[in-house]
């Protein structure tokens, strides 16, 4: 086997070992959770006998090895069991969301990934001048403002007063893509500006990195001009670094919504998330669990891939 | 003047003046701000209801675990939709009396132990299906049987046989309830097809509106039913999106995507009146924030103590600071003036000196314990924290507890013997003991236990004498404000708000939130 298919095999063995320890984890995890799911649900207006009956319906009461197995197997064949709050078929139920939290996070790495390595690269081009550190300055203070306190002052200023956009990101079946993305272009912005900084850091600094290089050198005294010698030749070297970054920004704009999806009311799986934690519906809590590791460890691994790939040393087998 | 300013405002309601230059001339005029607006309202009232156009609301308390089963309805957004399709036999009405819905009349026996509610006839499911008595009876069943998660379980016991007879319902019960028409005006006793056995989430039912989908926690939208037997329904699309967070409900309503919103952070209230095209209305309920001590428990089981803690508190400052204002003070009874048979009782104030009398003989020394979170109604922590201060005042010391906000209603409340609670109130003092301050009650969370109280309590059900039952449950009051382990400081209104698009809201409606949940039916779209 040639090495590069051994190492890529190696990759893919490893992800798919960690993911089975994380759903070990998230099961124990779920099952620890103080509190019930009956009185949960019911809530204040819960009457013994309504407890009782609601959870002998739920079958809370079996062995949890038993049903970490039943859980585990159905999962595998894409079955994700029941929801115990409403009874509805979560894969079905999810289906939907998942697709809605793509949707999402594909626009916001549209804007946000070209946008960053493009400051990057001008952060590089005029490094230590104004631009490099106006870029800087902008980007650090938007990473350090709580993304909902971002998501609210634009509500104010976009929403509310200037009216460019809706405030609450509803997005339905009817709409077109058009309508569709002006529902959400609140909160695309917000986890634009949540992930720009850290991409743009990164690219900056790999790129940098390899302008130490002897090579960047020679072509610096062959004449290129700095665009060219960062477009061509720095960046090619730089690519490892910026796509280990970008997925691992990727994977957060997947898995990290959670709070921007309920500030701007959209219908995504961080939504349906949150609101079976606080009822309690472990089933759902660990499903959700389960496809955000498989996300996160997914990007990793394409990053690693790519990683893998880009290095010649590797392409190239002696 | 008084013509041109209702020419001016009749010229406003048809939308040939904005409600900003209105205003504006009314002012001019010299009518202050409050008297041109109720020229304005009554303008619009006169000009009536119009048909059409979309009503959209933005609501607070919907989840993606609810379910369109009426049986399971818990919050807000599941009142507001099964109002929108179904329909229960009676109704409160807009002045809290009892009106007939799907019941065309209802009677009592002399005794008020036997009901006969008569059908209205020709009224037909959105299905298509005629509505019978059998309907009714099943539906009845199915919230009163013993297997049921319905939540108007409760209020079902004391029916001891429901039977159709030709065109009417008869209901059997227990003991005699003059109140029984107030119980089936429960917002779960929707009527369904076959009692709602085959598909309870099916929203096949008699209400002004069809629903065209449902996803829960997130969106619903409903339309008109055009056969539909009475009056309501004066949009052609109801559209209810669920938006939990207090600040995005509020920028929907001020960008103009949603016409009306519930649940106005009272913190805020003030400011969002302030803007031109919103108007926030503010209705007295029966709802209140509590402090609930378990009688049976000590430290609480001591009368002084209790007394202690009761003269410790500052009401005024609670409502104040709190609610903002947008509230009314508590008088340690959970009945207030929204009550049908209310009497009014001499409130009891914050006075430092008796509460350390009290305190002193009560032979407690040390602090007392409180549990606490946000959860338990907004803003608990912060009227923990006044609690504890005007209690300082009178040298009693309170620690205050947070506990998380999940699992609160299950490891604190009605668990721990001291913390902070709300309740939703109840349509009528009967229900309202009944459910919490019977010794029998399930949700009994003072653990209050007294036989004279029950004992009054049966005995005024079935009195069917207005005079002699509302001297009852002043005396019953009377006796849960001295005796009770409730600490009640303030009542919480509704606080709502409505854009200019729409007109034809009601301040003060009896009931739930939003007009009893009719406001989706009930206002119109401004051309």
């Amino acid at each position: 086997m040639s090495p590069i298919i051994k190492l890529l095999a190696q990759r893919i063995a490893l992800s798919l070992l960690l993911l089975l320890l994380i759903s070990v984890v998230i099961f124990a995890g779920t099952i620890v959770l103080p509190g019930d799911v009956a009185q949960s649900i019911l809530g204040q207006s819960a009457t013994p006998e309504a407890l009782a009956n609601l959870r002998a319906e739920l079958g809370v009461n079996d062995p949890p090895v038993g049903r970490y197995f039943a859980w585990l197997f159905g999962a595998m064949q894409g079955d994700l069991g029941t929801a115990l709050t409403s009874g509805q078929d979560i894969t079905s139920a999810l289906a939907g969301r998942f697709w809605n939290t793509m949707f999402l996070a594909f626009w916001a790495a549209v804007v946000a990934v070209p946008l960053a390595i493009f400051l990057g690269l001008l952060a590089v081009r005029f490094k230590d001048r104004w631009p490099d550190k106006l870029i800087s300055a902008v980007t650090l203070a938007s990473i350090s403002i709580p993304e909902f306190l971002i998501g609210y002052v634009l509500m104010y200023v976009v929403a509310v007063k200037l009216r460019w956009f809706p405030s609450v990101a509803m997005i339905n079946d009817g709409m077109t893509l058009f309508e569709k993305l002006n529902a959400i272009a609140l909160p695309i912005t917000v986890l634009t500006l949540v992930v720009l900084a850290h991409m743009m850091r990164m690219t900056r600094a790999a790129i940098l990195n390899v302008m130490q290089s002897a090579y960047i050198e020679t072509a610096e005294l062959k004449g290129l001009n700095a665009f060219q010698v960062i477009y061509r030749h720095a960046f090619p070297n730089a690519i490892a670094p910026i796509v280990n970054v970008v997925m691992l920004n990727l994977a957060y704009l997947v898995v990290g919504v959670v709070v921007i999806e309920v500030v701007f009311v959209y219908p995504g799986m961080g939504q349906y998330l949150v609101d079976h934690v606080s009822k309690r519906d472990v089933p759902v809590v660990q499903a959700c669990g389960l496809i955000f590791a498989a996300v996160y460890i997914g990007l990793n691994m394409i990053a690693d891939i790519v990683a893998i790939l880009s290095n010649p040393r590797l392409r190239h087998p002696k | 003047m008084n013509k041109h300013m209702q020419y001016l405002a009749s010229q406003a309601v048809a939308g040939k003046l904005t409600r900003r230059d209105f205003l504006g001339k009314a002012a001019a005029l010299g009518f202050t701000a409050v008297s041109a607006n109720l020229l304005l309202s009554g303008a619009a009232k006169a000009a009536g209801p119009q048909k059409g156009g979309t009503l959209r609301l933005g609501l607070q308390g919907g989840s993606t675990t609810d379910s369109l089963d009426p049986a399971l309805v818990t919050n807000t957004v599941g009142l507001m939709v099964t109002r929108l399709w179904g329909e229960t036999l009676v109704e409160l009405t807009e002045d809290g009396g009892i009106e007939g819905k799907l019941a065309e009349s209802y009677e009592a026996s002399a005794d008020a132990r036997t009901w006969t509610f008569k059908l209205r006839s020709g009224v037909t499911y959105s299905n298509g299906q005629n509505v019978t008595t059998e309907d009714v009876v099943k539906t009845m069943e199915r919230h009163s049987g013993e297997d049921t998660k319905s939540g108007a379980l409760g209020i079902m016991r004391g029916i001891k046989d429901v039977r159709a007879d030709g065109d009417t319902v008869v209901f059997e019960l227990d003991s005699p309830n003059a109140d029984l028409p107030y119980l089936l005006a429960d917002y779960h006793l929707i009527v369904q097809p076959g009692g709602g056995n085959d598909d309870p989430a099916a929203a096949i039912g008699t209400g002004p509106y069809i629903m065209k989908s449902a996803d829960m926690g997130v969106r619903f939208v409903a339309e008109k039913n055009p056969n539909y037997w009475g009056d309501l329904g004066n949009a052609e699309t109801v559209e209810i999106i669920v938006i939990n967070d207090d600040t995005a409900r509020v920028a929907a309503l001020q960008s103009g995507q949603v016409d009306v919103i519930d649940r106005v952070p009272p913190r805020t209230a003030k400011l969002v009146e302030r803007a031109p095209n919103i108007t926030v209305h503010s209705t007295s309920a029966a709802g209140h924030y509590v402090f609930i001590m378990h009688t049976n428990t000590a430290p609480f089981d001591n009368y002084d103590l209790r007394m202690a803690l009761k003269y410790g508190i500052n009401r005024e400052e609670m409502v104040d600071k709190i609610l903002n204002g947008y509230g009314t003070v508590g008088n340690d009874s959970p009945i207030n003036a929204s009550y049908p048979m209310y009497t009014e009782l001499e409130q009891r104030q914050f006075d430092p000196d008796k509460a350390m009398f009290h305190m002193k003989k009560s032979g407690h020394d040390g602090s007392v314990l409180l549990r606490t979170s946000d959860n338990s109604f907004p803003g608990a922590p912060d009227a923990s924290a006044l609690f504890q201060q005007s209690c300082q005042s009178a040298g009693i010391k309170l620690d205050v507890k947070r506990e998380p906000n999940d699992g609160y209603w299950s490891e604190v409340w009605n668990n721990q013997p001291f913390c902070t609670s709300y309740w939703g109130g109840r349509p009528t003092q009967d229900q309202m003991f009944t459910t919490a301050y019977l010794s029998t009650a399930d949700w009994n969370d003072t653990r209050f236990n007294n036989e004279q109280f029950d004992q009054m309590l049966v005995a005024a059900r079935g009195e069917l004498d207005v005079a002699k039952r509302t001297q009852m449950y002043a005396d019953m009051s009377t006796i849960l404000r001295d005796q009770g382990g409730l600490i009640c400081p303030m009542f919480n209104d509704f606080v709502e708000a409505t854009t200019d698009k729409v007109d034809g809201f009601v301040e003060g409606v009896p009931g739930q939130v939003l007009m009893n949940g009719y406001a989706a039916s009930k206002l119109w779209v401004k051309a």
